[in-house]
C-alpha cells in the first residue's frame, strides 16, 4: 500500500500562494486514500487561477472524510450525514460574487444517503464540485456496505460479500445533468483532474475510488481498489454535458405588496343584522362555491359587518364536495367557527351528504335546497326547495344560490352582493340577468 | 390617531408573508403542505427569492446553507414536513443560524387529516432539540399577531442567532376575515449585524448576551467555520472539552436569559375575578368570545393569551397563581400546554377543555369556567 508522501507532494505554502489546507498532519489512518485526495486537492486549488483560501467554502459530510475541515484555511461548514450537497446548494444561494468555489466532501455512505441531493444539485446545475470519497463502505461506523459498494465486496456486516451490484453514481449524476463527472482511482497525482473539475462552471462531481485500510483491506485482503472497480464495471471515466445556465436566484426586490388597494372593500351599504349569522353553502367542485363565499363575505364588509369565510374540499380539488362557512356579525368576530348554522344552502348531492349532521342541529333558520334533492325533515326550519342549478348555469350555481338566499331573507342588501360580484368578475357574469332573476 | 379604514377580506397567511418580507426576510424555501399552502403561494408572489424544494430535509439544508451566508430564510410546513426537518433544525440551532420556521398545525397522528386544524404539536416543538434546549416559539392568536409576531420572529432569530418557530394552525392562517389594513404599523427591515473586528474571527465567541457576532461564509475578510458537532469558539469539533461543553450550554443560556426581550403575553384581567382562561393559537378566539359573553352575563373572569410559548415566560405562573380556577382550552387530546406547565400531576384548580378533530366552541369554555 502506498503512503501519501510517496505518491504526491503538496506544494509548499508561500506568501504568494497561501495554503488552502494543511497536509502535514492529516487526521486520517495511514494508507487511507483520503490523505491522497487532500494532498491532490491542495495542489489542484493552486492550479485554479485567481483562487485564494477565502474564495473557497468547504462543505463536509459525516464520516471520516468530515473531519477534513480542520485542515482548511478556507471557510468550512460541517453538517449532517448525507446532507452536505444540499447544504452546499444553500451556500451557493448567498456566496457572492460568483467565482467562489464550493467544495463538497462526502463519502460513498453519505452519497448513498443524500443521493437525491446530488441529483437535484446536478439537475439545477449548482456551481459546486462534489468530491465523493468512495472507499466502498461506511467506514466510521465499522464497515457496512453503501449503495456504491460493488457486488462481492466484503464488509463487517456482509462477510460473504455484498449481494447487490451497487449503483454507478457517475452515470446517475451525468444523466441528471452534471456538466462534468469523473471517476478515477485515488492513487498518484490526479490534481490536474481535480483542477479541471474545479474550473468547470456549474456542477461537477469526482468519484475517487479508494479502499478503507481499516475495514476494506481487512475483509478483502490482497484486492486492489482499481481491480475491484474495473471488475464491477466502475471503470475510470469522464462524462460531460454541454454548458448551461448556472443555478442562481438573484433577489427581486421590486415585487408588489400583497396588501394592495384591490383588496379593499369600500363601505357602501348598511345592514340591520342584529346578531351573528352563520351560513353554510354546500355544493360540488366547479360550481364556484369558494368564490361565492368570498363575495358574500365581501358584501358583508361593504355593509360594515365583521365577517369570516372558510372553505373545505377534498384533496382532489377538482371533484367531490365543496363547502364554505360564512359568519356575518355586527361586532368583531372572535370565534371563527359556526356554533349553529342559521342558513344552509345545498346545491348538489355531494353537498347534502357533507352537511347532513349540521342540518340535524338546526332548530330554526333557513334551508335552501335544490329541487332535485330530497327535502330534509327539519322541524322549526324553513325549507325552501327551488331550482338552483339551471337559472344561471352550472358554473354560477353558487353565485345564484347565495343571491337567492339574500333575496329570500333580506340578510344583506342584494345590491351589496351584486356590487361585490361586479368588482370581482366584471362582464364575466351576466349581472343584469342575475339581478332580474333574483328580484322577480 | 384616526385613519381612514381600508377593510379587506384576507387570511392570516397573506399578512404573515407580507410582514416577513417587509421585515427583511429575503429567501423563502419550502415544500407546500396543507395547511401551509397559502404561505407557499404568497411567498411565490412576494419573496425576493423563492425556491420550491423537493422535500423538507432539503428545505432545511438549503435554508441552513443560505443562512450561513447571511440570507434571512423562511419556510412553512405542517407536522409531516416538520418531522423531517427536526434533525436539520438541530443542526441550524447548533450552528446558530437565524431562520423562521412556520409550523401550521393540523390533525395527526402521522398524515392525519390535512384539512383539519389542531394544536397537537406543542410537545414535539418543546422537545425537538436533543438535550432539551428550547427553541424560541411564538404563537399567533389573531390577525394582528400575524403581522406583529412575524416581524418579532425574524427579529428574535437575528438577535439571538437561532431558528425561531412561528407556531400557528389551519384556522389562523386559512380562514378569511375582515381586517382593516390601515391599522398595520410599518415594519422596518431587520439586518444581521456583522462582526467588524480584527482577525482571527472566532465564530462562536459570544458577546455579553451570549450571542456570537456573525460573519457569513464566503466573506473576504476572515475565515468562518461552522459545525453541527460539539465545538469550541473556533467552530472546530471538540469532544467533551470543558470549553466545547460550555459552548453547548451557552446555547441554552442565550435562549433563556434573553426571554424578557421576547416575552409576549396578552393579559385582560378583570378586578376581583377569581377565574382565568389561558389560551393560545386558535382557541384564543373562542376564549375571547367566552370571556366576553361571561362578562355580559355578569361573571367576573380574566383572560391570558400566551404568545411566547417556549421558553415559557415565568409571568404565566405569576398570573395563574392569582386565580382560584384556571381553564385551558386546547385543541388536542391531552392538554399539551397544561402538561408542559404542570406535568402529570395537575392541580385540581387547573381545568382542561380538550377537543380532538374539532374546534372548541365558546360555550364549552364558558361551561368549565362557571362550573
Amino acid at each position: 500500500m502506498s503512503t501519501p508522501d510517496t505518491v504526491v507532494q503538496a506544494p509548499p505554502a508561500s506568501d504568494t500562494a497561501p495554503a488552502f489546507l494543511r497536509t502535514d498532519h492529516l487526521p486520517f489512518c495511514k494508507g487511507c486514500g483520503h490523505n491522497i485526495v487532500a494532498i491532490n486537492t491542495e495542489k489542484a486549488l493552486h492550479k485554479v487561477a485567481g483562487l485564494s483560501p477565502l474564495d473557497v467554502v468547504v462543505v463536509s459530510d459525516i464520516g471520516c472524510i468530515g473531519i477534513i475541515d480542520q485542515q482548511y484555511a478556507s471557510h468550512t461548514i460541517h453538517g449532517l450525514h448525507g446532507r452536505s450537497t444540499a447544504l452546499g446548494v444553500g451556500v451557493s444561494l448567498g456566496v457572492h460574487p460568483p467565482g467562489k468555489k464550493i467544495l463538497v466532501y462526502i463519502g460513498d455512505g453519505g452519497a448513498t444517503i443524500g443521493l437525491p441531493h446530488i441529483l437535484e444539485a446536478a439537475d439545477r446545475n449548482v456551481d459546486m464540485t462534489v468530491l465523493v470519497h468512495n472507499n466502498m463502505l461506511y467506514g466510521m461506523t465499522g464497515g457496512q456496505p453503501s449503495g456504491l459498494t460493488p457486488v462481492g465486496f466484503k464488509t463487517a456486516s456482509t462477510p460473504d460479500g455484498k449481494i447487490t451490484p451497487g449503483f454507478d453514481l457517475c452515470r446517475l449524476a451525468h444523466v441528471a445533468g452534471a456538466i462534468r463527472v469523473q471517476r478515477l482511482i485515488g492513487i498518484g497525482d490526479f490534481s490536474d483532474d481535480l483542477a479541471e473539475a474545479f474550473r468547470t462552471p456549474g456542477f461537477s462531481l469526482v468519484e475517487i475510488i479508494e479502499i478503507c485500510p481499516s475495514y476494506g483491506v481487512k475483509y478483502n485482503p490482497g484486492r486492489k481498489p482499481a481491480d475491484i472497480a474495473r471488475e464491477n464495471g466502475f471503470e475510470p471515466v469522464v462524462l460531460t454535458n454541454p454548458p448551461r445556465p448556472i443555478h442562481s436566484r438573484p433577489a427581486r426586490l421590486d415585487r408588489p405588496s400583497l396588501l394592495n388597494d384591490d383588496l379593499v372593500v369600500p363601505h357602501r351599504d348598511v345592514s340591520n343584522l342584529p346578531r351573528k349569522y352563520s351560513i353554510i353553502l354546500a355544493g360540488s367542485a366547479g360550481e364556484g362555491v369558494q368564490a361565492a363565499g368570498e363575495l358574500l363575505a365581501e358584501a358583508g364588509i361593504a355593509c360594515g359587518l365583521s365577517v369570516t369565510k372558510k372553505g373545505s374540499y377534498p384533496v382532489t380539488v377538482g371533484v367531490g364536495f365543496s363547502l364554505i362557512e360564512v359568519n356575518l356579525k355586527n361586532r368583531p368576530i372572535n370565534y371563527t367557527g359556526i356554533e349553529t348554522p342559521d342558513a344552509i344552502v345545498i346545491t348538489s348531492l355531494d353537498g347534502l351528504r357533507k352537511v347532513e349532521s349540521q342540518i340535524r342541529t338546526m332548530q330554526s333558520g333557513v334551508l335552501l335546497i335544490d329541487a332535485s334533492l330530497p327535502k330534509p325533515a327539519s322541524p322549526g326550519v324553513v325549507v325552501i326547495s327551488a331550482d338552483l342549478r339551471t337559472p344561471m348555469g352550472t358554473r354560477n350555481v353558487s353565485l345564484y344560490s347565495l343571491g337567492l338566499l339574500l333575496a329570500k331573507t333580506s340578510l344583506l342588501p342584494l345590491s351589496a352582493y351584486l356590487d361585490a360580484i361586479r368588482h370581482r368578475f366584471g362582464d364575466k357574469v351576466d349581472l343584469a340577468r342575475l339581478q332580474a332573476l333574483l328580484t322577480t | 390617531m384616526t385613519h381612514s379604514p381600508r377593510v379587506a377580506l384576507i387570511d392570516g397567511s397573506r399578512l404573515i408573508i407580507e410582514a416577513l418580507v417587509q421585515s427583511g426576510a429575503d429567501t423563502f424555501i419550502g415544500y407546500p403542505i396543507t395547511p401551509s399552502n397559502l404561505l407557499f403561494q404568497y411567498a411565490s408572489e412576494r419573496f425576493p427569492r423563492m425556491l420550491g424544494a423537493p422535500d423538507e430535509i432539503t428545505t432545511l439544508q438549503w435554508m441552513s446553507g443560505a443562512a450561513a451566508t447571511g440570507l434571512l430564510t423562511v419556510t412553512a410546513t405542517s407536522f409531516p414536513g416538520f418531522a423531517l426537518m427536526v434533525e436539520s433544525i438541530n443542526m441550524a440551532f447548533m450552528m446558530e443560524l437565524p431562520m423562521v420556521i412556520i409550523l401550521a398545525q393540523r390533525l395527526g397522528p402521522a398524515t392525519g387529516t390535512a384539512t383539519t386544524g389542531a394544536q397537537g404539536d406543542l410537545a414535539l416543538v418543546r422537545g425537538m432539540i436533543s438535550g432539551g434546549f428550547p427553541v424560541p416559539t411564538l404563537c399567533i392568536s389573531s390577525l394582528p399577531d400575524c403581522w406583529d409576531l412575524s416581524h418579532e420572529a425574524l427579529r428574535v432569530a437575528v438577535s439571538l442567532r437561532t431558528p425561531v418557530i412561528l407556531l400557528t394552525s389551519k384556522e389562523m392562517i386559512m380562514t378569511m376575515q375582515d381586517f382593516d389594513l390601515a391599522t398595520l404599523k410599518p415594519l422596518s427591515p431587520i439586518k444581521i449585524p456583522l462582526y467588524k473586528g480584527e482577525g482571527p474571527y472566532l465564530p462562536y465567541a459570544p458577546d455579553e448576551r451570549g450571542v456570537p457576532p456573525f460573519l457569513p461564509l464566503g466573506n473576504p475578510h476572515h475565515q468562518v467555520r461552522m459545525t453541527a458537532s460539539t465545538h469550541d469558539a473556533t467552530g472546530l469539533i471538540q469532544a467533551g472539552t470543558p470549553e466545547a461543553l460550555g459552548n453547548s450550554t451557552r446555547l441554552h443560556r442565550k435562549i433563556v436569559r434573553n426571554l424578557p426581550d421576547y416575552t409576549w403575553l396578552e393579559l385582560d384581567e378583570q378586578p376581583d375575578a377569581r377565574r382565568l382562561v389561558v389560551a393560545y393559537d386558535v382557541t384564543a378566539g373562542a376564549a375571547r368570545e367566552a370571556v366576553r359573553r361571561l362578562r355580559e352575563q355578569g361573571h367576573r373572569v380574566s383572560l391570558l393569551v400566551v404568545k411566547t410559548l417556549f421558553p415559557t415566560p415565568p409571568q404565566i405562573f405569576e398570573v395563574i397563581d392569582r386565580y382560584e380556577r384556571v381553564v385551558f382550552p386546547e385543541e388536542n387530546l391531552t392538554g399539551q400546554f397544561v402538561e408542559h406547565l404542570f406535568g402529570q400531576r395537575i392541580p385540581s384548580r387547573i381545568r382542561s377543555v380538550h377537543s380532538f378533530g374539532a374546534m372548541i366552541p365558546p360555550a364549552a369554555i364558558m361551561q368549565e369556567v362557571i362550573a
